[in-house]
């Protein structure tokens, strides 16, 4: 089915008037911060806390959380979309980007294509590496000037604003680079690989 | 969380009109929708799906909603319960009438999924509408005459509340392996018997299978309710990852 089907009596109540541009179909904006994940929220002690960057059966780097602060911090403010169909706008967070980690390991480009992010709790998610490098994602450590929330995926979770929010993993730990694609955890149980909101990739198919 | 399915082919969700059959008036804020899509391939007890929306105007909105009917069942149920100053709620609520169709996709996702056949007794732990995906299941468990030992802890503010009163009692009235426990939060009867207050620490070690015989553990109801839930379920030594968790946001719609 092409055409939308016309609800009968439904109209718009958004009081909010958003530009289109900066909201991706099929979402509405919230000033509210949605939670959503597949199980308990860990919580995680910043003294036992580590993040790897993995490379085949070796690790190019493991920072502590003070290591990890102490490497070059980056503010960035986005809009976010989730999938659930919510989106935030103007939202900021600082952290570490992507580039700057593989600057920390003495890596001039990325070695393997895609990067699988590893998660406490068991999550994972896919991302290809064009989507991380060149500012385009970080490993974030503060939401609004504040340490993020365990809820939220304090510690430290990815931030990949471009992509659905459920790329930007909570409680990240690992992140291993993969030579070929492999799905994540939504990416297997009916999400779209890749999850660009403004193509609209929710599910599988799509 | 060890599931994967890599081998899945990607089969597009189609939208698809489905025809509104019955809207059955749950409790005060929740009605619930029965549907029949045009072509529905089956779901599994726990999956939901997107309503959207169109005015004339062309404006567009998107919704999730949990189905609530059992997969045994030709007609899909949902139920929907007011959200307030919502744009999508207030109209399947107030608007929309039998013999009117509505937009859907689904069945979405495969991780809040239960079917007869996991091993392991059933915990299903329910706040508010939070129900709706573990009546699919408790659905789908009296349809197929399941012999798996379940218990539903389910907390509503007061006894009108909660919704499928009468279909829980009489679910765990003919079945010797179903208990349902609830939680009245808010207002209780005066000759209640049952648990007042939030669902606790004690209420759960009570009632939940002991985490030596791995029950599968489905948690649902508003963000707090799951943080909480689940946060004492990890406290009181069960699994983590044998705990599935679903969350309602606090500006749905």
């Amino acid at each position: 089915m092409d055409e939308a089907h016309i609800s009968r009596g439904f109209r718009s109540k958004r009081q909010m008037q958003v530009a289109n541009d900066r909201v991706p179909p099929g979402q509405y904006v919230t000033t509210d911060f949605p939670i959503l994940s597949a199980g308990p929220t860990p919580q995680i002690d910043v003294s036992d806390w580590k993040l790897a960057l993995q490379l085949g059966g070796s690790l190019l780097g493991v920072w502590s959380w003070e290591a990890f602060e102490a490497l070059p911090q980056t503010t960035i403010r986005t809009d976010i979309h989730c999938v659930t169909k919510w989106s935030k706008l103007d939202t900021t967070w600082q952290g570490v980007t992507f580039d700057d980690l593989l600057n920390a390991v003495g890596l001039a480009e990325p070695p393997q294509p895609y990067v699988m992010a590893h998660c406490d709790g068991g999550y994972t998610t896919n991302i290809p590496l064009a989507d991380l490098i060149g500012g385009k994602g970080m490993v974030a450590t503060r939401y609004d000037g504040i340490p993020i929330a365990p809820a939220h995926g304090g510690p430290a979770r990815l931030l990949v604003p471009h992509l659905y929010f459920w790329k930007s993993a909570k409680w990240v730990r690992r992140l291993r680079f993969m030579p070929e694609d492999e799905r994540g955890f939504w990416e297997s149980l009916g999400y779209h690989n890749y999850g660009d909101p403004w193509r609209e990739q929710r599910y599988d198919g799509d | 969380m060890t599931e994967t399915d890599t081998s899945s082919p990607a089969r597009r969700l189609d939208w698809q009109l489905a025809q509104v059959r019955a809207v059955v008036a749950e409790t005060d804020r929740v009605k619930s929708i029965v549907l029949q899509p045009g072509n529905w391939a089956g779901h599994q007890p726990g999956q939901h799906v997107d309503i959207r929306l169109m005015a004339e105007d062309g404006y567009q909105a998107q919704r999730s909603y949990s189905i609530a009917s059992p997969p045994e069942d030709e007609l899909l149920m949902i139920t929907v319960e007011r959200v307030k100053d919502g744009e999508v709620s207030p109209y399947l609520l107030d608007e929309l009438r039998v013999g009117d169709w509505l937009e859907l996709r689904g069945p979405i996702a495969r991780h809040f999924v239960w079917t007869d056949g996991l091993r392991g007794p059933l915990c299903l732990i329910a706040g508010g509408t939070g129900i709706t995906p573990l009546m699919s299941m408790l659905r789908h468990r009296d349809r197929t005459s399941s012999r798996t030992p379940t218990v539903l802890i389910y907390s509503a503010r007061s006894l009108a509340d909660i919704v499928y009163r009468e279909e829980l009692d009489g679910m765990a009235r003919s079945s010797n392996n179903l208990d349902v426990v609830y939680a009245l939060t808010r207002e209780q009867p005066k000759d209640w018997v049952g648990h007042r207050g939030r669902i606790d620490r004690t209420l759960l070690a009570a009632n939940c299978f002991p985490p030596a015989q791995s029950p599968a553990i489905y948690v649902c109801g508003p963000t707090a309710f799951v943080e909480s839930v689940s946060g004492l379920l990890v406290e009181l030594g069960f699994d983590p990852f044998s705990i599935k968790t679903e969350r309602f946001g606090p500006s749905g719609g």
